[in-house]
């Protein structure tokens, strides 16, 4: 049951992850990126972190990628042209990146009994959900870094007004 | 009863995925998509390992990240809007000002 759900969703957001690599319209890229988020929202799900599921399709996939899309249609930003960019970057770049795929996929496969299987569901108690147990700790013993993001997010939005003002 | 390593695996894909559009891609925005895909990636293993552990530290974290993720796109899509003002394109091979 929850190895069909993984291998779904799992394939959506590779395959959503391809598209946003091969298109070359950014509407086209934004629109599977929000097809990734959503799909990793119901992994999160499946791992029992439910609260982060829902703050993944509100945040990243509802808020990020609004804004996203918004910057998108008010830049009116066309088709990708064809250049060909940096010659380091499909040299070093791309072998790169397969590099390090192939080492994690290594390095994870060999401990693949180490790390075990999942259970469906919550985990930490059948009863409530981890929401519970997550906010205990984001207000007592976390409570002056959570206190602290939100002075970042008004800083982040004062940078962000005036960054885009008319006159820089 | 799904490995742990297959989520970790997916989320090394998407990493390296997210690796890749960020070196091929040229235009700005979709550049800086390809940061959200792979701070989405690294998400995935904090879950993963937060389920291994049975511990919600790996939880906090990744609310952590999305907080600073969603100041990040922010900040991040102004300075794009900053530059598209000046510059009048999106392409980064002809925002060039700094070289030489």
């Amino acid at each position: 049951m929850q190895i069909a759900l993984f291998i779904i969703f799992g394939l959506l957001a590779v395959l959503a992850a391809l598209n946003l690599l091969f298109q070359r319209h950014p509407i086209n890229s934004a629109l599977s990126l929000v097809v990734v988020m959503m799909s990793l929202a119901v992994l999160y799900w499946s791992l029992g972190a439910e609260f982060l599921a829902a703050a993944q399709v509100i945040v990243y996939a509802g808020a990020v990628m609004v804004l996203f899309v918004f910057v998108v249609m008010l830049l009116n930003a066309g088709e990708e042209e064809r250049t060909h960019g940096s010659k380091v970057a499909y040299i070093a770049g791309i072998p790169g990146a397969a590099a390090i795929f192939c080492l994690l996929a290594f390095v994870f496969l060999k401990n693949k009994t180490a790390l075990g299987t999942t259970q469906l569901g919550g985990y930490l108690s059948s009863a409530t959900s981890n929401i519970r147990d997550l906010s205990h700790v984001l207000f007592t013993s976390l409570l002056l870094p959570f206190e602290v993001t939100s002075i970042l997010i008004l800083i982040a939005i004062l940078g962000a007004v005036v960054l885009a003002r008319k006159e820089l | 009863m799904v490995p742990i390593a297959y989520y970790l695996i997916l989320a090394a894909i998407l990493f390296s995925i997210g690796i890749a559009a960020f070196l091929i891609k040229r235009n700005v925005i979709t550049i800086f998509m390809s940061i959200e895909l792979m701070l989405n990636a690294v998400n995935l293993t904090f879950v993963a390992f937060s389920h291994m552990w049975h511990q919600v530290s790996g939880q906090i974290f990744v609310f952590f990240v999305m907080v600073v993720a969603a100041a990040e796109a922010a900040v991040g899509l102004a300075i794009i809007i900053a530059l598209f003002r000046s510059r009048q394109t999106l392409n980064v091979d002809q925002v060039n000002l700094m070289r030489n």
